[in-house]
This record gives C-alpha cells, sequence and structure tokens, in this order.
C-alpha cells in the first residue's frame, strides 16, 4: 500500500501534545489508526476526550500534527461529512424534541427536507427511541439522552464515528444494544472510535485496543498484544516488613524480579517485577513462612497499578 | 444512483456558495426561532416599547396643537440620541448578541454547531445575522411605532410633517440610525462575549468609551458605534447642562461618510470575531 493509500484510510496522530495551559492534557502521542473499533482505554483525566477533542478540531494541539482519513477539521464542509462525533457532554440546544434535534442536525449539511427526513427516520430507528423522539429532550431519561446523541452523530452516515464514553450511565440492556450497534457498524467497514474506562465491557467488540494513563499512550494494539505488553511491563510494588534485606534478596531469587531497592526509614523495599501474578504468589508463599512479618504490599506506581486493575484486574487471567 | 450522489456532490464542490448560503439560511431560522420567540428575551421587548408607551400616553393626555410639533420634534430626536442609540439599543444588543456564542457555552450546545459540517465562518455570520434580524425588527417595529403616535395626535398636520415636510427626512433618517445602531453595538458585542466569560464589564467600559467619545481626538472617534450616528442625526438638540457634553459639535461629516465608516467597523470587528472563531475551544469545564 502506497502512503497517499494509507493516510487516506487512517487516523493519524504526529507526536501530539496538548497544554491546556500549564495542565497536560496528552503527550507526544504518534498513532496510527485504521478502519475497525478501536477503543481508547484509559482512567478518568487520562487523556481520552482530550484526544478525540483534537481528532475533530474542538480543541486544537499545543504541537504536532493529526489528520483524520486525510482531513482536517479546519474544512469542516468535507470533514464532518465523514465524521461524526458523539461527546461526553450530555446537553443540548434548548427547546428541541429529539425529532427536531437530529432533523435539524442534518438540514445544516445542507440537504433537501426530504433526504433528512428520511435520514431522521433512519437513525432513530437503528438507536431504537420509538415514539419518544417526539417528545421535548428535556423530558427525557438520561438513557434516552444518550440514544438521541447517537442518532445525531451517526444520522450522517459517516466513515468515522468516535464516542467518548457511549456506555456510561445505560443500564446493562441498553449496553448490549449499544454493544450490538457499534459491532455491526465496525463491520460495515466503519472507523469506530470508542473511549472507555473499563476494558472488560468493550474489548469483546474491539478490534484494537489504545491504552493510556496520565497522557501518555502506553500500549497499543489488538487485545492480546495490549495485555501481554502490560504484563511485561516492569511494576514497582512496595512492601512494608521488619526484615527488608532478607525479603528482597528472597524475592530477588526468583527470575522476575529485576530490581531492588530499599525505603530510606529501613523500613521497606521497592521490588520491581516483570511478572506481578508469579510475584504475588512467591510474597504470598513467603509471608506464610512467618519469619518475615509484611506489614503492607503497594503498587508503587500507580498508573501501571491502575492499567493492571483494568486489564488483568477482577479475573486475574490474561485473554 | 451513486453516479447521482457523486454529481450532486460534485456539483456542490463546485459551488460552494450555494451550500453556504442553505447552511446560513437554515442557521439564521434556528436562531431567530429561538431568540424572537422566548420569554427570558421579554426584557429587551421592554427596552424597546417603553418610550413607545410613554409617547402612546402623552398623546392620550396632553393637547396637541400645531405649534407643538417643533417641540415634540426635539423630543422625538432626544428620545433617539440619548436612549436608544446610548441605552436601548445598546442593552438590548448587548441581550441578544452577547447570547449568540456564550450563551451556548453556558448551555455546553456549541459543539454540535462546530460539529456540523459548516465553516465556522458561516457559522459566526449567522448568528450575527439572525441576532441582527431580531434586533433590527425589534427596535425598527418600536421606531416606526414612535413616529406614528408622536405625529398621529396632531391630525392632518401631523400627518404632512411627515409625509410631506420636514419630518420625512427626519423618519428616513432615524429609521436608517436604528439599523445600523443594531448592527455596530451587535458587531461589538458579539466580538465582546466570545473574548470574555462575562462581557458586562466590558460593555460597561464600552459604554463610558461611547459616552465620553465626542470630546476625545477625531482618530478615537473612528473607533465608536454612537460617533457615526451623532452624523447621522437629522435633528441637533439645544445642549443644555449635561447634555451640552455630549452634542458637541465636531467636524462635519456627511451623512453617506458616516454610515460608510460605520459599516467599515462592523466589517472590521466581524472579521476580527471569524478569526477567534476558527480558534476557538471548547473547553465548557473552565469556561
Ligand atoms: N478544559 C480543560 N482545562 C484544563 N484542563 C483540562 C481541560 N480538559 C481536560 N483537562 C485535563 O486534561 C487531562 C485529560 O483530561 P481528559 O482528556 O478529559 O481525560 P479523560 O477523558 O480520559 O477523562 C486531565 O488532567 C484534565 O484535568
Ligand atoms: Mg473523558
Amino acid at each position: 500500500m502506497t502512503d497517499h493509500a494509507t493516510l487516506h484510510d487512517r487516523i493519524q496522530f504526529e507526536n501530539v501534545s496538548k497544554f491546556y495551559g500549564e495542565v497536560l492534557g496528552v503527550n507526544k502521542v504518534t498513532l496510527s489508526i485504521p478502519p475497525g473499533v478501536t477503543t481508547l482505554v484509559g482512567p478518568n483525566g487520562s487523556g481520552k476526550t482530550t484526544l478525540m477533542n483534537l481528532m475533530t478540531g474542538l480543541v486544537q494541539a499545543s504541537s504536532g500534527t493529526i489528520s483524520v482519513l486525510g482531513l482536517s477539521p479546519g474544512n469542516a464542509t468535507e470533514f464532518f461529512r465523514a465524521v461524526g462525533y458523539c461527546t461526553q457532554f450530555d446537553s443540548f440546544p434548548r427547546g428541541l424534541s429529539g425529532w427536531q434535534f437530529v432533523f435539524d442536525s442534518l438540514m445544516l449539511h445542507g440537504m433537501d427536507k426530504m433526504d433528512a427526513f428520511r435520514l431522521t427516520v433512519e437513525a432513530l430507528d437503528r438507536v431504537q427511541l420509538g415514539d419518544s423522539a417526539g417528545w421535548p429532550i428535556a423530558s427525557y431519561s438520561k438513557g434516552m439522552r444518550q440514544k438521541i446523541r447517537l442518532a445525531q452523530s451517526i444520522a450522517h452516515h459517516p466513515r468515522v464515528l468516535i464516542l467518548d464514553e457511549p456506555l456510561n450511565g445505560l443500564d446493562p440492556m441498553a449496553r448490549a444494544e449499544s454493544l450490538a450497534l457499534f459491532e455491526e457498524l465496525g463491520r460495515q467497514g466503519m472507523h469506530l472510535i470508542i473511549s472507555s474506562h473499563i476494558l472488560d465491557e468493550v474489548d469483546r467488540i474491539s478490534d484494537r485496543v489504545v491504552l493510556i494513563t496520565g497522557g501518555y499512550l502506553i500500549a497499543e494494539g489488538n487485545i492480546h498484544q495490549v495485555r501481554q505488553e502490560v504484563r511485561d511491563k516492569p511494576m514497582q510494588v512496595l512492601i512494608r516488613c521488619d526484615h527488608p534485606e532478607l525479603l528482597a534478596s528472597r524475592m530477588f531469587s526468583i527470575n522476575h524480579c529485576v530490581e531492588a531497592r530499599l525505603h530510606a526509614d529501613g523500613q521497606g523495599v521497592f521490588l520491581r517485577t516483570g511478572d506481578i501474578d508469579q510475584f504475588y504468589s512467591m510474597l504470598n508463599g513467603i509471608a506464610a513462612e512467618g519469619v518475615i512479618k509484611i506489614n503492607a504490599v503497594a503498587p508503587a506506581d500507580d498508573d501501571a497499578n491502575a492499567i493492571y486493575q483494568y486489564l488483568i484486574g477482577s479475573d486475574g487471567s490474561a485473554s | 444512483m451513486a453516479d447521482t450522489v457523486g454529481s450532486f456532490s460534485r456539483s456542490f464542490a463546485q459551488q460552494p456558495w450555494a451550500l453556504w448560503r442553505r447552511q446560513a439560511g437554515r442557521l439564521t431560522l434556528i436562531e431567530v426561532r429561538r431568540n424572537l420567540f422566548s420569554w427570558k428575551a421579554s426584557w429587551i421587548y421592554f427596552l424597546a416599547f417603553v418610550p413607545t408607551l410613554l409617547i402612546f400616553i402623552h398623546g392620550l393626555v396632553d393637547r396637541h396643537f400645531v405649534e407643538g410639533i417643533s417641540d415634540d420634534t426635539n423630543v422625538l430626536a432626544g428620545i433617539v440620541q440619548f436612549y436608544y442609540v446610548r441605552l436601548g439599543i445598546f442593552f438590548g444588543c448587548l441581550g441578544i448578541f452577547s447570547r449568540l456564542i456564550r450563551g451556548e457555552m453556558i448551555e455546553r450546545s456549541l459543539h454540535f454547531y462546530l460539529l456540523s459540517p459548516v465553516r465556522r465562518e458561516i457559522l459566526l455570520l449567522s448568528k450575527f445575522a439572525a441576532g441582527s434580524i431580531s434586533a433590527v425588527l425589534l427596535f425598527e417595529t418600536a421606531m416606526v411605532a414612535n413616529i406614528a403616535l408622536m405625529y398621529g395626535p396632531f391630525g392632518a398636520a401631523g400627518r404632512d410633517y411627515v409625509f410631506h415636510g420636514a419630518g420625512l427626512a427626519q423618519s428616513e433618517a432615524y429609521l436608517v440610525i436604528v439599523p445600523l445602531a443594531c448592527l455596530g453595538y451587535g458587531a461589538v458585542f458579539l466580538l465582546l462575549s466570545m473574548m470574555f466569560k462575562n462581557p458586562t464589564p466590558a460593555a460597561m467600559l464600552v459604554l463610558g468609551w461611547e459616552a465620553i467619545n465626542p470630546v476625545l481626538p477625531s482618530v478615537l472617534q473612528k473607533i465608536s458605534v454612537a460617533s457615526y450616528l451623532r452624523h447621522l442625526m437629522p435633528v441637533s438638540i439645544p445642549g443644555e447642562g449635561i447634555f451640552a457634553l455630549l452634542t458637541v459639535e465636531t467636524e462635519p461629516v456627511s451623512g453617506w461618510a458616516a454610515a460608510l465608516g460605520l459599516l467599515l467597523l462592523i466589517a472590521v470587528v466581524l472579521t476580527y470575531s471569524c478569526y477567534r472563531m476558527r480558534r476557538l475551544e471548547i473547553r465548557y469545564t473552565t469556561e
């Protein structure tokens, strides 16, 4: 494939940084996203919304370049025909019914009333809003508002659909419906970018996962690659105990322990490990012996721990 | 089918103007629908029609002799010059125009427009157009009513004054001054509302600036809405007391030059607003 062809079916970030004044939004992100379902996963405040806003020109990059299928949001007419973005903001222009909201936004494309009418019906049908489309949005429940916003963002048949935490606040039933819709849209060859702070809820439909924390991209690839990548990343753990040197030497005999450092107060040791699962089971074994009294165990890098929780967390088994 | 879609989009690509007109029309419609028919805006109706009400009462209560026409002409001139231009239209436009963009930021709905396939310049100018339509419709209606109610009670003499006498040129001038004032203040407040989270303090500075403007050097008078309008006023009111300060006569400028000057000022303000609009970021949390 030529570079040119690649550019036109990809979303590209090149060394993109965004600062909100002094506050870091995202830092030096380089990404190239092919068609399919891509999920942006990271804890709150990690920069997911910032990445999405950067893609669509709602905020401007402090440095670096972004292109979506070779288009830039500066050229709004072409760009927003190709892109739909369902933001995190749960707010609407005042005084509209669900129907009017979708219809109005289609009319802004410059299409005639018949086309806008047809596409409105189709979009409302897709999100299964039913009769409530004619009601004022002000009377909607959270789930209905989510649906009408989704309908508005897909109504014009975008090639790229960006959804910021689309499952947030939905009941399990609505979640399942939404996931099925996303999966279908992804199958139709659309670029689908979905953000979530819970990997487990989107991993089934994702072709690709981008992990981000603290504004830094930490892993990217298919779900198995990413899980592996995070497992291989050495993690630091602080263990409070009464014989830190002894513990360090015991733990160091395990291959996975790559670094040890005594705490300044002599009452603990920082250990870095490449395999956290085995590390914890070894530690449990040592604790059970009763020779070393272990008072506390805490991850020393919060970010890595948070990601670890997302990925392996609940069920403890990779993939 | 694909072919018709293809040729459709090609023809649109060649004629962005047709698309822009449609988009602008739609946006303006959406905005006017909201601006003109909302209870929140009722205080602006009040601003526009307070003098109308007073003139109406004056017409009912006071007796009208032909000799009174010149007095009432001065009163009307005063109402336009000191009330409408400096207060009524000023605050009315502050209300109408500063909510066009800022209001949507506060309500967190601006992003829907920024995510639609509409150039931001078109968006801004459409909003300006919508605000202008609302303001002009309102204040021009009030002005027409003011003229009718002021001269109506004089009967045939009043009709003669307005349609065949000196009143004709005066009325025409007022009906030009009012929309120009709406556009001028509208452009200024639209810009201020994009620059400041709360544009009111800045508007107060503008109010002060407009008030002292007549005594400033003529270079500085070029950046004031009221100073252009002053040259268009058909009746110069004999100044008394504090008003003497406000009616300082400066170099005479022809009506056309003054109107063109003001339109130029509006164009400059709108151009800069478009530039800001292109760089505008959605940051509702910190706004
Ligand atoms: N408008 C803003 N002003 C200042 N800081 C912001 C703004 N928006 C986001 N941030 C900061 O940028 C970082 C990333 O935020 P965000 O992209 O919203 O993360 P996420 O969507 O993953 O929760 C956070 O530290 C947040 O505080
Ligand atoms: Mg977010």
